[in-house]
């Protein structure tokens, strides 16, 4: 028997809720929600207060800037002691350019600017064309000439004066620029149906990412000499230079198989039933795709290769990290080591947190197809 | 129906457009490459040592290591052989790297939940510190460290006493230590039986859970029990009580356990770095977990800490163990700087002995071997756990 | 059928090339210096007296000079070397594989070092021991005081070795500090960390001049525990550079024996009637023939760093910041240990 139908009964709508804009309900929401969160909260003010007036008086308030030794002794003697950021100041040079000969110091400041106008802007998408290429062809060619001198009336510098700032960007940046192709290729040969391709790729990454990288460059520099035929010498910095890309091509090699793996079989299929071949799936269906889906883990690894270059100190090469212990061996700067210190810290801090924030945009400029909102 | 045709002959299509055939060729021709490679160089590597008069082989493992190392749990003689010498490195690696993965576990986990607050300072705040130690190269934190502890620390005739016997001064923290007594043996006994019946209580507590319903307090009793089971065993030995102080010598402080500033340096520097990216992924992990888990489990009335521990905690789990296993790697070859700061680990040994007995390439064959074991064995297993927890693909 | 035959002959024809592939013929160090104009010297980074280079590049020290001599000989202009700076753990590697000509980087001569790997001692040019160094603070004023001490010392030394047999053999149970570079090593000892410091004795006067803020303020203790003679060293299989750079020294040492000095060489040369300074000279007979070089080989050795006791008293002696002492390294005749073979 059919039912009464039910009759939805309306209710009277309410006000609409007010805005909870301004100050107060925004502490009150992020900061004294709840009683765990206002003993938190207590804690960290009452820990800044502490900690902070003091960093910023020893940081800025009684520090000297100029290159002024004594003063910089009498601000560490004195009771409230003040940092000597004159350290800076007299040895930036030293830090900068390692050994480089003081005169043409020029050519590698010249060098840096080029090599990081060249990456700044590979950054920028509407360069992304052919030209690019040849850009960076004749970026490194003007860098290798400008460091190295003896052509264009350049005094010739022997490799092992290059240091600071130019070799660490030169270390990173040829390393991932050979490293990136060469990974691509290893993980498309894991990959791969074919066992003995597959066998070398995973015998290469599997042998190279359990080792620590001090061994690797160790290996490097002390018997790549004797793998070449009696006469040739390859110069350290090469020597370095293969041992890096050859870490940093096994690292990114996971990275780039990972995304291979993320991407949805269809995708292939697709592809092989519109009958395109191996390669041509490869570099228009495939590798588009994952690469893009990879881009965060990408960059993880180009910042940890930025990073990795500080290692080169420990084979005697003086990069940025390594030209800071050079500079202070100096006697009567020697207690003012942490100030440089913190300053190297900082400009590697620098550098990188820009690297991650590009990551950051660009994972989202890339990702326009594949958003949610 | 129609009559099935009779199959075709079987043939393998050796035609040279054929795929197979230029699978294989590519194949031979890959590795006839590797080979030669190999060959060639292996083949400059013996004729430039010949030519050098260098010597090779692992015979100087045996010999007599001729140097002292500075700090170890074994004791080491020079008198004791270069085998024994890397025993001694791998067994300071080890330290360090098992007491940096526990330590950077803990912190990089509550600095993970903390970037996750809803306190805007707290939040804020463990980002710093993500964003701070992350972007720093490790060799320079552990140099910074290093200066930190050697030279705002006071030198051993002045050092600080926090605690009676215990020494904190630019030698290190020296502390007592208990002296092994045989009677310490209960103790020991005391804790394994306190830990078995911690476990079994769990057992029953879980058994009890799924039968009715209602849940019985598990980690208090648990810790009671292995405490007061090891103070039994304690007391049953006989309470010795001998403790090892160290004290003051004409030059230095002799006695009690020891850490050296290269190790705090060491430790401190690994845990801080590496915790700043363990923090990443539990976060990555905790908030990969869908939302709607979250609203599913507030509608079945689960409180907070049950939802983190029964529907949370186990699907982040699932998407934080395999990066944070290759974390743990990291930070065990990242153990291998401490070479720069003169700790005596593996490396530096391996360094050492490669100095003093010239054979270069059995030296960093066998650091190599030692590292590649390790990340082999944690590679294997972390493979075996992802290929049980993937989603299930076609 | 066909692919087999074909994998099988391409892996003979890889097999046929890598097997008939020879080695380069090794080739002798000095037609190799004399093609490439330069002589390539191993040194010390940094260690003032023995090697150490200005702002603007140029090296001086004991050890440079001995480089600086070497190159005037064969190629008769003592400016004609490229210097590369090498620490304690590379040196002997760059050594072995070729990328320098000779190792003149205070390196002590052992039986190790001698047999097993590849090189050759062409002779000793300094002898000395080695000792510690303390703070005055400390009170310590011989090195039986140092018991339990943490001392600093740097990897891939005979440093390390003497260190561990002495404190074993005087039951001092000294805890070592190792660090892979002199800087590090340095900084250490100079902080406060170590409280004693140890390498060869000249190595540490020259590190106390250089680095400590106030050197007044450390005492080299005198015991010495070992022995340490350093000298040059060349790679194995090669006689005739080995010949050259040994009697190089020997020339420069014969030199202070026989009172010929950098100042007083030309005249000498020209006027001198002693039939053994007119050998040496190259005026009466050709010694340097047999070496393979010209006549003059000694002179111009003489000519561009002067006599062993000039290239001491500049580099190391009263002239030099080190002041040290000539003790057993004055020639044989003053009672210290130099002595050279003749040149004839």
């Amino acid at each position: 028997m059919p039912q009464q139908p039910y009759v939805f009964q309306t209710v009277a709508s309410r006000p609409p809720p007010r805005p909870v804009g301004g100050l107060l309900p925004w502490v009150k929401r992020n900061l004294l929600d709840g009683w765990t969160n206002v003993l938190i909260t207590l804690l960290l003010i009452a820990l800044l207060v502490l900690a902070l007036p003091p960093i910023v008086q020893w940081g800025v308030l009684n520090a000297v800037f100029g290159p002024d030794n004594a003063a910089c002794r009498a601000a560490a003697a004195a009771t409230n002691t003040g940092a000597c950021w004159g350290v800076v100041a007299e040895k930036y040079r030293l830090i900068f350019f390692g050994r480089y000969p003081y005169e043409q110091q020029w050519r590698p400041m010249v060098a840096c600017a080029l090599m990081i106008g060249a990456i700044a802007a590979s950054c920028y998408r509407p360069f992304w064309r052919g030209w690019l290429i040849g850009l960076w062809a004749l970026v490194l060619g003007a860098f290798f000439i400008l460091m190295m001198g003896g052509r264009f009336g350049l005094v010739p510098v022997e490799t092992s004066r290059w240091g600071g700032f130019p070799l660490t960007v030169m270390l990173s940046t040829v390393s991932l620029l050979i490293a990136f192709p060469l990974a691509i290729l290893v993980a498309l040969g894991r990959q791969s149906k074919m066992a003995g391709i597959r066998t070398i790729c995973v015998l290469y990454v599997e042998l190279i990412r359990g080792v620590p990288l001090i061994s690797v460059l160790f290996m490097a520099s002390f018997m790549l000499p004797l793998f070449m035929p009696q006469g040739t010498t390859i110069d350290v910095l090469v020597r370095v230079l293969i041992g890096m890309t050859l870490f940093t091509a096994a690292y990114l090699a996971e990275v780039v198989r990972g995304g291979l793996q993320a991407l949805p079989k269809g995708q292939i299929e697709a592809a092989q039933s519109l009958g395109l071949g191996y390669w041509q799936t490869t570099f228009k269906v495939v590798l588009p795709q994952a690469l893009r889906l990879v881009v965060p883990a990408t960059m993880n690894t180009f910042i940890g290769a930025f990073k990795d270059t500080s290692l080169v100190t420990i084979v005697s090469l003086y990069d940025l990290t390594g030209a800071l212990q050079l500079a202070l061996g100096d006697a009567d700067w020697r207690k003012f080591f942490f100030e440089g210190q913190l300053f190297v810290a900082a400009i590697y801090f620098v550098f990188c947190y820009a690297m991650s924030r590009y990551s950051l945009w660009i994972e989202r400029h890339l990702n326009t197809g594949t958003r949610r909102q | 129906m129609k009559p099935a045709r009779p199959a075709p002959p079987k043939k393998r299509d050796w035609s040279w457009r054929s795929q197979a055939l230029r699978s294989v060729l590519y194949q031979v021709l890959a590795l006839a490459l590797v080979f030669s490679a190999g060959y060639y160089l292996l083949g400059n590597t013996l004729e430039n040592m010949r030519l050098r008069g260098i010597k090779s082989g692992f015979d100087f493992i045996t010999q007599p290591a001729g140097f002292g190392i500075g700090e170890s749990i074994i004791p080491f003689d020079s008198a004791e052989s270069y085998g024994k010498a890397f025993a001694v490195g791998l067994s300071n690696t080890l330290r360090v790297a098992v007491v940096g993965i526990v330590l950077a576990t803990l912190l990089g986990t509550l600095i993970g939940i903390g970037r996750l607050s809803r306190n805007v300072l707290l939040r804020s705040l463990c980002g710093a510190y993500v964003e701070f130690f992350r972007n720093v190269p490790l060799l320079l934190q552990l140099f910074i460290w290093y200066f930190i502890l050697t030279e705002t620390l006071p030198t051993i005739e002045e050092a600080l006493r926090p605690l009676p016997g215990v020494f904190f001064s630019k030698n290190g923290l020296q502390f007592p230590v208990p002296v092994w007594a045989d009677s310490h043996i209960f103790t020991l006994a005391g804790f394994g039986l306190g830990l078995l019946g911690a476990w079994w209580w769990g057992r029953q507590t879980r058994q009890h859970f799924e039968a009715t319903g209602r849940s019985r307090p598990v980690w208090l009793p648990g810790l009671l029990l292995v405490m007061g089971m090891g103070l039994l065993g304690w007391l049953a030995g006989g309470s010795p009580a001998a403790l090892d102080i160290p004290e003051k010598s004409e030059l230095n402080v002799v006695g009690g356990g020891s850490v050296t500033p290269e190790y705090m340096t060491v430790l401190v520097g690994l845990t801080i770095y590496t915790a700043a990216y363990i923090a990443e992924i539990v976060r990555g992990g905790i908030q990969a977990v869908p939302f709607g888990q979250h609203e599913a489990s507030a509608a079945l009335g689960l409180s907070r800490g049950k939802e983190v521990r029964l529907v949370l905690l186990p699907q982040a789990l699932r998407v934080i163990i395999p990066p944070v296993t290759s974390q743990y790697l990291n930070l065990t070859k990242n153990s291998s700087l401490a070479v720069a700061v003169g700790y005596p680990d593996l490396v530096s040994i391996s360094t050492t002995s490669l100095n003093q007995t010239g054979r270069a390439i059995e030296c960093i064959a066998l650091i190599m071997a030692c590292y590649l074991t390790l990340s082999l064995l944690t590679s294997w297993y972390m493979n075996a756990y992802n290929r049980r927890s993937l989603l299930k693909e076609r | 059928m066909k692919l087999s035959k074909l994998s099988t002959l391409a892996a003979a024809a890889a097999a046929v090339v890598t097997l008939t592939a020879t080695p380069a013929h090794a080739g002798k160090t000095i037609d190799a210096i004399k093609a490439r104009g330069q002589v390539i010297c191993g040194v010390n980074p940094s260690l003032p007296g023995f090697a150490a280079a200005d702002s603007q590049g140029n090296w001086t020290g004991f050890d440079v000079d001995i480089c600086k001599a070497v190159s005037a000989t064969v190629l008769s202009d003592a400016t004609k070397v490229k210097w590369t700076p090498l620490n304690a753990s590379q040196r002997f590697a760059a050594l072995q594989a070729g990328e320098i000509d000779v190792l003149s980087r205070n390196t002590t001569w052992t039986l190790t070092r001698d047999a097993s790997l590849g090189l050759n001692f062409t002779g000793v040019t300094y002898y000395d021991g080695q000792g510690f160094m303390v703070t005055k603070k400390s009170k310590i004023t011989s090195a039986k005081q140092l018991k339990g001490a943490t001392v600093c010392v740097q990897s891939g030394t005979t440093t390390e070795k003497n260190l561990a047999d002495y404190s074993k053999a005087m039951k001092l149970n000294m805890k070592p500090v190792v660090f892979e570079t002199q800087e590090a090593t340095n900084k250490a000892y100079f902080t406060g960390r170590c409280q004693v410091y140890t390498t060869d004795a000249s190595g540490l006067a020259s590190v106390r001049n250089k680095e400590a803020t106030n050197p007044a303020d450390h005492l080299i203790l005198p015991d010495l525990i070992s022995k340490e003679p350093l000298g040059p060293s060349v790679r194995r299989g090669d006689d005739e550079w080995f010949a050259i750079v040994k009697w190089v020294v020997f020339a420069l040492i014969e030199a202070e024996e026989y009172g010929i000095t950098q100042a007083n060489v030309d005249q000498m040369k020209s006027s001198s009637t002693d039939p053994v300074v007119q050998r040496i000279l190259g005026t009466s007979e050709d010694t340097g023939k047999l070496l393979g070089l010209d006549k003059e080989w000694a002179y111009r050795a003489i000519k561009a760093v002067g006599n062993y006791g000039e290239m001491f008293e500049r580099n190391l002696g009263p002239n030099s910041t080190l002041k040290l002492p000539r003790g057993a390294n004055n020639l044989w005749s003053k009672g210290g240990l130099i002595y050279a073979p003749p040149v004839r």
